[in-house]
């Protein structure tokens, strides 16, 4: 089931922590698993700035802090004007070394910030944009978000009215901003995941890296399952892994042997229960749809 | 050196001398000649600053607070809806104790549409933990830029500097232009101590505080907001000094021995002092009151210009529906704390909402009808405003 092709996965995994254990993320949080992993790949110096999300609380409250970079809490919608001027002050104080990281959910992403994401890619800012996806409003108590995916519950989408729409594609959103660095990632795929944002860091002007974030509460799934279920929706094509540079080289960088129906990744959460057989053949095809779409683009310009 | 200088230009001078570092900004009228001044100055070297362009205002405060927790000196400029929309980011300037300077120039809120002066804009924003300054002339918008950064600085406060729509922003006067190195000399780099995101001593800036130390970080907002007080005193000192032009937190003009005292703040001020000579001319004990500073309210300065006089008549271009003028609404709650005797009758007119004139025929009628009525609630205090 695990054999894969894996563009990345002979790194070897930074041992240095810039994150301290003792933080208050719920167990099996993808979310700060990924900030983990993230900072292993972008290393020091670098400074995060986070809006009104899981990630505002989970370093803990004040005094306390398990983050050894710098932090700056921020409002739900402005993610992207302030790394934008966070970074124009790095700059005048002739620090332009310092790696500058927004790092929002999909509420602060998909909905609420996306004006503030799209004028700082639409200026190139010399920044890192992370979206931490677990598609919906966890931190108030899993509310639907333009990320929640198409016949989720969530507590304004109940079982009986399921979400009705599907999950912006807010991949495609970044790629018509033609920005220099565009990417997927999971904490399933760690070796990958770090491998990306190495290479993030690596860039110039405005990275944007996408990552899936099971959320155990939000998904009602068990803690112990959150590898398990990321790696489940990379496996059916859910959830593609993959890098865009400067929209026009698509690369998959993880690419599964077999390709698993998305049956056994929605029967692994509750928050899917209530589909029917039916509903899960509409799921399959807009998924197929989807992933036949970025795959044309995949290696298309030989690299 | 000497210039003619719009209100709008005059800013844009003061934040370029001030060696503002990281200016973030967004179009709205009547500001725009602020931002367009400031990106022809950048362009043309004469200022050396970053300039982001946002693609709103609320994106412009937030670019500010990044660039300010970033440890370098910044501006912005908006006006009315621009401000509003800024609103929720004006609160967390204040608590995250960044130093912005805002210039705003002074537009009516919609709806319907009005791009004309209003103070209502800059005084919604009452309770955000912004200094607030307001201008009378040209010079006094470019001197208070400058003395703006050097107040906010001290405190890690932000500050507001506030002109009219058009009367200011858009009207040529002459204006002596401070040598750069005389600001510098004055106003040096900006030093934001341990409150920035140094990546070789990392802290984390804004997390969660329980009710105890909310309530304590609130208070100590309070405490420097009465810090503020003798801090602009200090600084309008300071810069006359530096500059030889002393500006006033209250000032009275030709009200030591008035019986009857207008109170203006902006524009308007300049108009009563015509009105206030007109009013001595016709043998009348006129005289005027100029607030500078909204926020900290310098009650004490107020209270000394005012004790033991009869009636007070303050002119608010602004209300709050339900209410009453704003200017009006603070200066009685600090009138309270005298005594019936020494406390003057406050009559709150309402006058050039939107841009209507407040003319020295205004004022003039504002005046003789304070002193012939004999309490505030005989009389309407809408002035030159159609009842249909």
């Amino acid at each position: 089931m695990y054999s894969l092709n894996q563009r990345f996965d002979n790194m070897e995994i930074p041992e240095d922590e810039h994150m301290t254990a003792g933080h208050v993320a719920c167990a099996g949080c993808g979310a700060s698993l990924s900030m983990r992993l993230a900072l292993k790949g972008l290393g020091k110096p670098t400074a995060l700035v986070v809006p009104a999300c899981c990630w505002g609380i989970i370093p803990g409250a004040w005094p306390q802090t398990a983050m050894e970079v710098p932090f700056f809490n921020t409002a739900f919608m402005t993610t992207g004007a302030v790394i934008s001027g966070l970074k124009a002050a790095y700059r005048r104080r002739g620090m332009d070394d310092v790696c500058v990281v927004g790092w929002a959910g999909d509420g602060g992403t998909y909905d609420i910030g996306i004006q503030a994401l799209s004028g700082a890619a639409e200026r190139n800012e010399d920044v890192i944009y992370v979206c931490y996806d677990n598609e919906a409003y966890m931190n108030t108590g899993v509310q639907r978000s333009g990320g929640t995916p198409l016949g989720a519950w969530t507590s304004t989408t109940p079982a009986k009215a399921p979400k009705s729409e599907p999950k912006k594609d807010m991949d495609e959103i970044m790629i018509a901003h033609r920005i220099p660095y565009i990417a997927t990632a999971t904490a399933a795929y760690p070796h990958d995941l770090i491998a990306k944002f190495k290479k993030a860091r690596s860039m110039r002007g405005m990275r944007y890296i996408h990552i899936l974030s099971a959320c155990p509460p939000g998904w009602k799934t068990p803690e112990n399952m959150s590898i398990e279920i990321m790696r489940l929706a990379v496996l059916s094509n859910i959830f593609p892994l993959y890098e865009v540079e400067n929209s026009e080289v698509f690369r998959q960088t993880v690419i599964p042997d077999e390709v698993e129906p998305v049956n056994n990744y929605l029967r692994s959460q509750g928050r899917f229960k209530h589909l029917t057989q039916e509903d899960i053949q509409v799921y399959q095809r807009e998924v197929t749809t989807r992933f036949e779409r970025l795959k044309e683009r995949f290696d298309r310009i030989a690299v | 050196m000497r210039k003619v200088l719009t209100g709008n230009q005059a800013v844009a001078y003061g934040a370029m001398l001030s060696g503002v570092e990281v200016v973030a900004a967004y179009p709205i009228t009547p500001q725009t000649t602020i931002i367009e001044t400031l990106a022809d100055m950048q362009a043309e070297g004469l200022g050396d600053f970053d300039y982001i362009r946002v693609e709103s205002e609320h994106s412009a405060m937030a670019a500010c607070i990044g660039a300010s927790m970033g440890g370098v000196r910044t501006f912005t400029a908006t006006s009315g809806q621009g401000l509003f929309l800024m609103h929720e980011m004006l609160h967390y300037a204040s608590g995250a104790r960044t130093p912005v300077v805002l210039a705003n120039v002074n537009r009516a809120p919609a709806a319907p549409w009005n791009i004309w002066s209003d103070q209502t804009d800059s005084l919604s924003q009452r309770e955000t933990g912004w200094i607030q300054l307001y201008c009378e002339g040209n010079q006094e918008v470019l001197d208070t830029t400058i003395m703006a950064f050097k107040i906010a600085e001290k405190l890690k406060l932000p500050a507001m500097v506030i002109l009219d729509a058009f009367f200011l922003s858009h009207t040529s006067e002459p204006i002596e232009i401070p040598d750069k190195e005389a600001v510098k000399d004055f106003l040096p780099t900006y030093d934001p101590k341990d409150i920035w995101l140094d990546p070789d001593n990392p802290h984390t800036f804004g997390a969660i505080a329980m009710s105890d130390p909310y309530m304590e970080l609130r208070w100590q907002i309070q405490r420097d907001m009465e810090i503020a007080k003798s801090v602009i005193a200090e600084v309008h000192e300071d810069f006359a000094h530096h500059f030889g032009r002393m500006y006033h937190q209250v000032e009275g003009y030709l009200a030591e021995d008035a019986e009857v005292l207008v109170i203006c703040t902006g524009t308007a001020a300049s108009t009563a002092r015509v009105a206030v000579e007109a009013l001595r001319a016709e043998g009348e004990r006129a005289g005027l009151v100029k607030i500078k500073t909204f926020r900290p309210f310098p009650g004490e300065e107020i209270i000394g210009a005012l004790k033991g006089k009869k009636k007070v008549a303050v002119i608010d271009r602004n209300f709050s529906p339900g209410a009453q003028g704003i200017w009006a609404q603070e200066l009685r709650s600090v009138l309270c704390e005298l005594s019936d005797q020494e406390r003057p009758m406050v009559y709150g007119y309402i006058a050039g909402i939107g841009g209507c004139d407040i003319s020295v025929k205004t004022i003039k009628e504002i005046y003789y009808k304070t002193l012939e009525s004999h309490r505030p609630d005989d009389i309407d205090m809408w002035v030159g405003v159609r009842h249909v």
